[in-house]
């Protein structure tokens, strides 16, 4: 782009005399110059050529390439690679003409195998090495970072010992049954299996809301159930706020492949970590400012890391935050019947089931994993009022079926009511006893607990044990935590938290022996860290 | 808004807004004076520039702001911009209320409120509204209206899934035998999370699996597997994996149909189609894939790869050594990857041999990780119900991706377990996959002297449930319409569901994919028969 150029006393006599003579060629050369010495003078000689410039900017940066990595090898690379290359000699004649390199994989591929760098999958792979046990491995490290419930295997164990066979392979056996477990079935679950899930669901939460099974697709997982929803409701380059503390996975499951943002919106410990509509509002208007199209909201409920629930005025204020800007809302329900407190549950579903409104922007997400400790099984639940969303998400599952015996087999489980009555009340009874013998383990060591009714974890305050008040400070602890104390807790940064200080402790993977233990570890770490401070 | 204050205030904190001002101004070009001072590009216009630069300055203003507003327009369905906070008065506020039936105490927040539907993502637009090919509409009808020997004799009998319903039973008897849930299986074995790539056994018995099936003529490596739950997903995974959006893989047509789904619906690649010929008995050549590969990069478009079908769906074919060799040799010079896809290896039928990518690959000590393999339990061991597919490349970052992205697509682990024990019981592995071929074989022999019955020539096949029959003599006229017309008859007047060669994408009308393998050998003449009659009076009127 040409510059103006500045104004020596040469372009200021042009300027009066247009057909000054040895001007005339430069003048062709450089039009705009032209215009910029004309009548329009300094203004429009900065003007014109810096908008063009900043268009010129713009498209260029549009049109970019997406990434270095991506390119490709040109042949003359060739020389330079070939002692990379050993192939038989029969085919060398091809060989001559051949551009060889390493072959490249995709960008997205390449970021996607890069080692973890969050801390929470860190310590996940930490404890996969080396996994406390209390006679083989007394030294290995504990695992407070997976929120999985194990605290009820006993009771499904004696149910699938008991049914298991007849489930999978129908009560006559053989050849009939066999054909409901072994050709293609339809991928988004079998309609027998989403009437046993309404059913559950609408059990779970206490019967206060009714789910109706053809709004249903099933995942392997929920997994996929977010990233499908996530596929269908927004395009690459658009965005979901996601109130902050969030679960780490989100990360990954709405943007890996899906090219869409997350913007986090902080909710801070003084409201109890919960979201404000002004703080989303902020969020969205910042958002739009930068180009960026915000399409939904993300929650939790019962929120994941914290485990409070979003009160009923909070959902009101949500859904018309939603229908004012004209987006939409996933509400990941997940733990919606891992209860412990007195509170009650509000499901999303509830809300409009009471209020006639416009549903279709409304999304839940649910799954066996949590309320039903059955992660390996992996079954995941979109529920939506959005036709084109079912339609789109049930082609989708062709990626993310579940196994059929594993779907035959639930079924049995889930419509056997006595049996599910039976473990979800003790289910909660055990999950508060061990929350209540933890948070009081925790709370001696002077380490309080956000408020919380549901959940496998709490979300406990540590802010007192870091050295620097910074995400520095706090992974410092959590490295303590881990190399030392040798448990593995999951530091709020990782959940996109913006107070350090902060972490999430699942407990529903340990023995109530194991919690003496724990605590007894994080004490040691405690006191040194007092102790310097 | 005030256009003169361009000339009076020139501070530089207005400069970003005058720009704006200047490009809006533009539109407006007159010929009075009084307007010059408005619209200060007319200035320009009309000044020392003359025509010339008076064209072509606005004109590529113009231009790019076109290019602006195309790349920032929101899409095409989206709700119109809302209005600022200041203009959006009572009458608004009313509109929105009759629209809106909601309870009185939140009337508050409404008068802001724009309302109207939420919308979709464009993919999931495009998606829900690009489905129905002519192969799911007949998958669709045979579903609904399924023909049963007594139950429904007039319904649609299913020859257009490539299902292996002639075994089933060999599995039925081997489940109800074994009393594999209770004793054998500890809760924290199957209930609990385990790592999602699959479980680090059933990766050992799929890859004996995998060699027996092929023979022994080559060895897998279970730390190169990575299971999925189908092959679906491990074939979109692979093209995650392999290319960027925009890129491309070629595929030689014809290709089985759903290869369109799994390797560009969410992954943003396209598919180039090299069209094999009924000369060549549809076999590839390296001539039409290096002629599409260099139109493509005239396109601008990277070729990240090759997806080829070993043994071949639709046709059935196999791809001999030598053309692995090639192809091999073709991927090496042009730098790309080869996805090759064996679902249909242990399901052979005739004495051809089959030769797996990943022999020649253990033959020749050559950079292997462009290669990779995608196999399943869906087709060879008939248990497509059970969801698993593999992944079986050579290349490390592949690997560590797909491992990472199998949180999306993991097989139940009960149903891992299952496969186990049913994997490792190698008596019943051998028995079953010699028994099931040797009906594979009585099946297609007989299916295929029926159409020849009819007059319908097959193209020799040593693989696969199906047949791709040659019916170019029936069809009206010699286009796609024809073919389509011809389709339609035979699913709605003789009632039976077959593949149009134009859903795999062939190049040459006429041609149909017939699988057999979820008839018995009791439904054949019936097929036959309902054939017949559109092919009786296909003939009549040609």
């Amino acid at each position: 782009m040409t510059r103006p150029r500045p104004r020596t006393p040469e372009s200021e006599s042009e300027t009066r005399n247009p057909t000054g003579g040895g001007a005339t060629a430069m003048r062709l050369i450089v039009p705009l110059q032209g215009v910029v010495q004309g009548r329009g003078g300094l203004i429009l000689g900065s003007l014109i050529p810096c908008a063009l410039f900043y268009f010129f900017q713009l498209y260029l940066k549009r049109h970019r390439s997406p990434k270095p990595g991506s390119n490709p090898t040109s042949p003359s690379q060739s020389s330079s690679n070939l002692p990379d290359l050993q192939r038989s000699s029969s085919r060398s004649n091809l060989s001559s003409r051949g551009s060889i390199g390493p072959v490249q994989v995709s960008s997205r591929a390449s970021s996607i195998a890069r080692p973890n760098d969050s801390p929470y999958y860190i310590g996940l792979d930490r404890v996969s090495e080396d996994p406390y046990h209390r006679l083989d491995n007394p030294n290995g490290i504990i695992q407070l970072g997976l929120s999985e419930n194990r605290l009820c295997f006993d009771l499904i164990e004696k149910w699938l010992s008991e049914n298991t066979k007849d489930s999978v392979m129908g009560r006559d056996g053989g050849d009939l049954s066999i054909s409901g477990i072994a050709p293609y079935q339809p991928s988004d679950g079998l309609v027998e299996f989403k009437v046993a899930m309404a059913d559950f669901m609408s059990q779970v939460m206490g019967r206060a809301v009714s789910f109706d099974p053809s709004q249903m697709v099933l995942t392997a997982g929920a997994t996929p159930a977010l990233e499908i929803l996530c596929f269908c409701l927004a395009d690459p380059g658009n965005a979901f706020l996601v109130p902050t503390p969030y679960y780490p996975g989100f990360d990954r499951d709405m943007k890996w492949r899906t090219g869409v943002e997350l913007i986090p919106v902080h909710c801070r410990s003084t409201d109890n970590f919960i979201i404000s509509i002004t703080a989303l509002d902020q969020a969205f208007n910042q958002t739009r400012k930068r180009g960026i199209k915000v399409r939904g909201i993300l929650i939790s409920n019962p929120s994941n890391p914290v485990g409070n629930l979003l009160p009923r005025e909070t959902l009101y204020n949500l859904l018309d935050f939603a229908r004012e800007k004209n987006i939409h809302i996933v509400s990941d329900e997940i733990f919606a019947g891992s209860m412990y407190g007195s509170e009650e549950f509000v499901s999303m579903a509830e809300i409009l089931d009471m209020e006639d409104i416009d549903k279709n922007r409304i999304h839940i997400v649910y799954g066996l994993s949590k309320d039903l400790a059955l992660p390996g099984f992996r079954v995941g639940v979109i529920y939506s009022f959005n036709e084109s969303v079912l339609v789109a998400a049930k082609k989708l599952t062709r990626f993310s079926s579940i196994s059929a015996p594993t779907q035959r087999l639930l079924i049995s489980m889930v419509s056997d009511t006595r049996f599910i009555q039976e473990y979800i009340e003790t289910n909660k009874k055990r999950i508060r006893e061990m929350h209540d013998l933890f948070v009081e383990g925790l709370k001696q060591l002077g380490i309080k607990c956000a408020q919380s009714c549901a959940g496998l974890y709490c979300w406990a305050d540590m802010s007192g044990l870091i050295s620097s008040y910074s995400e520095k400070g706090e992974l410092e602890l959590w490295d303590k935590l881990l190399n030392i104390a040798k448990i593995n807790v999951t530091p709020g940064s990782a959940c996109h938290c913006i107070e350090p200080g902060w972490f999430r402790c699942c407990f529903t993977t340990l023995s109530q022996e194991d919690v003496v233990i724990v605590i007894e570890r994080i004490r040691k770490v405690a006191e040194t860290c007092k102790i310097s401070s | 808004m005030t256009r003169t204050r361009l000339f009076r205030s020139r501070s530089s904190e207005e400069k970003e807004e005058e720009e704006q001002q200047q490009h809006y101004s533009k539109h407006n070009i007159t010929t009075s004076t009084g307007m010059r001072v408005i619209v200060p590009l007319q200035g320009v216009v009309q000044g020392r520039g003359g025509l010339f630069l008076g064209s072509v300055i606005p004109c590529a203003l113009f231009y790019f702001f076109q290019l602006y507003l195309k790349r920032h327009r929101s899409e095409p369905k989206s709700p119109p911009p809302q209005p600022p906070p200041e203009n959006s008065g009572g009458q608004l506020a009313e509109v929105s209320v009759s629209v809106l039936p909601r309870s009185l105490s939140r009337v508050h927040l409404t008068p802001r409120s724009p309302g109207g539907p939420a919308y979709v993502s464009g993919r999931a637009n495009s998606i829900v509204k690009g489905g129905d090919s002519p192969h799911d509409v007949g998958l669709r009808k045979a579903l609904e209206d399924p023909y049963h020997q007594s139950g429904n004799p007039d319904g649609v009998i299913q020859l257009g899934l490539a299902e292996n319903k002639l075994s089933l039973d060999l599995v039925g008897e081997w489940l109800a035998k074994n009393a594999i849930f209770g004793e054998e299986l500890s809760i924290g074995g199957i209930a609990s999370y385990q790592p999602f790539d699959g479980l680090m056994e059933l990766k050992v018995a799929v890859a004996g699996f995998m060699s027996q099936v092929m023979k022994k003529s080559v060895f897998f490596n279970p730390s190169q597997i990575i299971l999925t739950a189908g092959a679906n997903p491990a074939i979109e995974m692979l093209s995650f994996c392999l290319a960027d959006t925009g890129n491309a893989f070629l595929v030689p047509t014809p290709y089985y149909p759903c290869s369109d789904r799994d390797v560009k619906w969410r992954t943003g690649v396209e598919i180039i189609p090299v069209p094999c010929r009924s000369a060549d008995n549809f076999r590839l050549s390296i001539t039409a894939l290096d002629r599409a590969f260099n139109q493509a990069k005239k396109r601008g478009t990277k070729v990240r790869g090759i997806i080829i079908s070993n043994p071949s769906n639709p046709v059935g074919s196999l791809l001999d050594r030598e053309t692995l060799y090639s192809l091999l040799d073709f991927a090496r010079e042009k730098n790309i990857h080869i996805v090759s896809n064996e679902l249909f290896a242990g399901s052979t039928h005739g004495n051809e041999e089959f030769v797996s990518m990943a022999e020649i690959i253990d033959l020749e000590d050559l950079d292997r990780n462009r290669v990779h393999i995608v196999y399943g339990l869906s087709k060879d061991l008939s248990l497509p119900g059970f969801r698993v597919g593999i992944i079986y490349s050579f290349n490390d970052n592949v690997l560590a991706a797909a491992k990472k992205l199998t949180r999306f697509s993991s097989i139940s682990v009960l149903s891992q377990r299952l496969l186990v024990f049913m994997l490792s019981d190698s008596n019943f592995i051998q028995q079953f996959i010699e028994i099931n071929r040797e009906r594979l074989r009585r099946m297609y022999i007989k299916f295929v002297a029926g159409l020849k019955q009819l007059g319908i020539e097959c193209i020799k096949s040593h693989g696969g449930f199906y047949c791709w029959a040659d019916m170019r003599g029936y069809i009206p006229s010699y286009s796609e319409k024809g073919e389509l017309e011809l389709w339609d008859k035979l699913l709605n007047i003789a009632k039976v569901n077959v593949t149009p060669g134009s859903c795999c994408h062939c190049i040459e009308p006429g041609w149909f994919r017939f699988c057999f393998t979820t008839l018995t050998e009791k439904d054949i003449p019936v097929v036959m028969d309902r054939i017949r009659k559109i092919t009786e009076t296909c003939k009549s009127h040609s």
